[in-house]
């Protein structure tokens, strides 16, 4: 039997890549562990291994394709003493354009492909930005990229300004966020730490402390639980013990919440924790243009701001203004669409259950205002309230745990100070009440989907 | 249990004990007259001031822990005499010497204590959380070892910054044992960081005994397995403290890395207001007072060596009882912070 090539998935949440390379021919013997090909994502390069003997029959898609998606056939490959000529025509030659049809070949290998919880945000009309001029040239960015034109652009005009962590500097970030940093800013100021999260929180704040202005990557913030002292006792409480002699200008970054499949250890939303805290401010981004223009601000801010990015949002692509300056505030939430019926709140990754349901209500003719609210400390209520003083109902959405969430303060704070214009109660949709388990079934049922944002909607709705 | 007895300082390792021959440390060089007197008086401020803490903290005027510095003196007042501005200085929550050895007002140390406005934190920080900008004095920390990182990376700015300046990070023998004050060891050692870690063992983790608490109880070899040189100083000898301090100080200003000094000190109190001690008997604590006492060796080497007489020693012992009794009197008279300064200082 010919063995079929798939496109492989290099992370928990790549959903496609580039075919970069291929290093076989077709009609090359292959051996297992053979290097056949380089694959790209706009993470990482990496090589692929034969993992059977054989004789590779077809190439079904040309180096240099885009776009491949995970488990699409990309090759074949003829087992010893089959016929390579026969089996090399007509397969695969309509496969080359609808790549994901590769997948059907091997339907238990689909099945077992990395499920991605959340798929690809939908067009929503992105209500105009108050913060961005009319006009302004549009740039379509992902996440990723414009979490390190922040950066870079912030290390460009303050040279007070480092970043530090795990792989930041010649892996080019276990992420690739921080690409190309070392090389245009020397490993002074672009620097590896050792597997010490307590140990180079504590450095950071320390240096911060002096008046430098360091950027701290956590490869993800599971990791900065092991630091979470130098964060809360050190960085948010100095400023208040030393009756505001010194602080701690300091950026604490990297991925929160969820990826795709990497279970309870590694899955976990900490907006509600460090919301929790006088002296930090907390951002958690959806858009690229949000994260840029954030963490701008969060570089420039002379308090401790804990960034949360979503591993699963860097490789989204959203417009992001052309300006040479983009710095958005910080503490300022964002109508994402404007709507009249219902209001939703949500921030970070949630947007992305928020921004689905809101189609879909469309359909039944249920107009939502959905906030992004981007900034979980210091909050704005006000954005908030003045929403609900028009809709009379109120949705929130987020990926974290319930008890004590942001939607349940959130809540709480609505239902205190605008209570008369409320219609319905409130409902929170959050995480459910369990660590993360592994198993793909049960990993989308821990996590919120689109059904029960639409629901809870209804619900605040009366429909 | 019956406190077990524990080996007094001069049947300790008192020299410094040398891991690399061009280390010198603790060769005790004597002290000329001026250092002499300066030492005596620094020393005494501090431990008078203690003791007036001590009082006001039995009359109520000062709450919460309070941890006092009675006996150890040497260690910080040594550690100064080596340092030139610019230097910076972290310690934990045991924290009073410190803060008067880098020149803070007894005053503004005083009426933090007893939570008042003119308190070096606006009476917003208390005994264990007091910072100088000015003198270059980051904390004041209270939580055991987090003052470690912190002070790695006070040396990583002067690294990054390109200046000359070292930085002092104070901890004790407890703190020794915490995880991160190795984190900070191997990145010190890595990146040769002008940081000298001070370990003040006073024998008593809270009141657990060093040989209670640590498997390797000789604290200058605890950064071994980093390479970082270390060396055992008496404590309870300011001279050889300073001895040991020029030469860690112009270790670190050179550009070799990171240095640990162990001192051996003792502290005569309990290790903070509500403890008595009972973990260790009145003899050790007495041997160590009659035999060791910091001050009362200077005070002796002044009176030998008739640098100074009875009466100016008393002089001296009147001005700094003036200086403290001013500062107890501004400490107590001072009004508590405006009601207005709970909300502020939380965010720039």
């Amino acid at each position: 039997m010919p063995i079929d090539i798939l496109m492989p998935a290099l992370s928990p949440t790549m959903e496609e890549g580039t075919l970069s390379k291929w290093l076989k021919n077709e009609g090359d013997s292959v051996k297992a562990g053979d290097v056949i090909a380089e694959i790209e994502t706009d993470k990482a390069t990496m090589e692929v291994e034969a993992v059977d003997e054989g004789t590779i029959a077809k190439i079904v898609v040309p180096a240099g394709t885009e776009n491949v998606k995970v488990n699409a056939l990309i090759a074949v490959l003829a087992e010893e003493g089959e016929d390579v000529d026969q089996l090399g025509k007509g397969v695969g030659e309509d496969e080359v354009e609808a790549g994901p049809k590769g997948a059907e070949v091997e339907p238990a290998k689909a099945e077992a492909a990395p499920a991605a919880p959340v798929p690809a945000a939908p067009k929503v009309e992105i209500a105009a930005d108050p913060d961005i001029p009319a006009g302004t040239e549009m740039v379509s960015t992902t996440v990723r990229e414009a979490l390190r034109d922040a950066m870079a652009e912030e290390m460009r005009r303050d040279g007070d300004v480092f970043v530090m962590g795990e792989e930041v500097a010649e892996y080019q970030g276990a992420y690739k966020i921080t690409q190309g940093l070392l090389q245009e800013f020397g490993d002074r100021r672009v620097i590896d730490t050792p597997i010490t999260e307590h140990g180079f929180a504590g450095v950071g704040v320390g240096a911060a402390m002096t008046g430098l202005k360091p950027i701290v990557e956590f490869m993800t913030f599971n990791f900065a639980m092991q630091a979470i002292d130098q964060l809360i006792n050190s960085a948010a409480k100095t400023l208040y013990m030393s009756g505001g002699q010194m602080g701690a200008p300091i950026v604490f970054r990297g991925p929160n919440g969820a990826a795709a499949r990497v279970a309870a250890q590694h899955s976990q939303c900490y907006a509600a924790w460090y919301s929790h805290i006088p002296g930090l401010k907390v951002v958690m981004p959806y858009t690229a243009a949000d994260a840029k223009g954030l963490l701008k601000a969060a570089i420039r801010d002379p308090n401790p701001v804990i960034f949360l990015e979503n591993e699963i949002l860097y490789g989204q692509h959203f417009d992001v203004p052309k300006l040479d300056d983009f710095v958005l505030p910080i503490g300022k939430a964002r109508i994402h669409k404007t709507g009249k019926d219902v209001t939703i709140v949500s921030f970070g990754i949630g947007m992305t259950y928020a921004t689905k349901a809101i189609v879909e209500l469309e359909k039944d003719g249920i107009d939502v205002e959905l906030i992004d609210l981007r900034t979980i400390r210091p909050m704005d209520l006000p954005t908030i309230i003045e929403s609900v003083k028009k809709t009379g109902r109120l949705v929130t959405v987020e990926e974290g745990y319930p008890q004590n969430s942001v939607g349940t303060e959130i809540a709480t704070r609505v239902m205190q100070q605008a209570f008369d214009y409320l219609d319905a109660p409130i409902l929170t949709i959050a995480g459910k009440d369990v660590p993360m388990p592994y198993a793909a079934n049960l990993e989308k049922l821990a996590l919120p989907n689109v059904g029960e944002v639409v629901q809870a909607v209804k619900t605040v709705c009366y429909k | 249990m019956a406190p077990r007895k524990t080996a007094t300082v001069s049947s300790r390792k008192s020299a410094a004990r040398p891991v690399k021959k061009d280390f010198n440390g603790g060769t005790v060089v004597d002290f000329s007259k001026e250092q002499d007197l300066n030492a005596y008086r620094e020393m005494l401020l501090i431990r008078r001031f203690e003791e007036k803490a001590g009082q006001l903290y039995g009359m109520g005027f000062i709450g919460g822990f309070c941890h006092l510095y009675i006996g150890q003196e040497a260690v910080v007042v040594g550690m100064q005499m080596a340092l030139k501005d610019g230097d910076q200085v972290i310690t934990g929550y045991r924290d009073h010497g410190h803060m008067l050895a880098c020149g803070m007002s007894a005053r503004g140390v005083m009426a933090e204590l007893t939570g008042r406005q003119g308190g070096l934190s606006k009476g917003k920080g208390g005994s264990m959380h007091m910072f100088s900008k000015e003198k270059n004095f980051y904390g004041g920390h209270g939580i055991v070892g987090g003052q470690v990182s912190l002070g790695t990376g006070l040396a990583f700015a002067n690294r990054y910054r390109g200046n000359d300046n070292v930085s002092l990070a104070y901890f004790g023998d407890g703190a020794a044992n915490q995880g991160q004050v190795y984190e900070s060891f191997n990145m010190a050692a890595l990146w040769k960081l002008p940081v000298i870690y001070i370990i003040e063992n006073n024998r008593y983790a809270m009141g657990t005994s060093v040989s209670r608490s640590s498997a390797q109880t000789d604290f200058s070899q605890r950064g071994a397995s980093f390479n970082i040189p270390g060396y055992q100083v008496d404590g309870m000898d300011v001279r050889a403290v300073k001895a040991a301090a020029d030469e860690a100080v112009e270790h670190c200003r050179s550009g070799k890395g990171p240095i640990i000094l162990e001192m051996l000190t003792y502290r005569y109190r309990g290790h903070s207001m509500s403890d008595p001690a009972k973990y260790r008997s009145k003899d050790e604590v007495q041997k160590m007072r009659s035999e060791h006492d910091p001050i009362e060796q200077v005070r002796a080497r002044l009176l030998e060596k008739k640098w100074a007489s009875e009466d100016e020693l008393k002089q001296i012992d009147k001005d700094v009882r003036d200086v403290v009794a001013d500062s107890a009197d501004f400490a107590q008279s001072d009004p508590e912070p405006d009601v207005s300064e709970l909300y502020t200082d939380i965010l720039i």
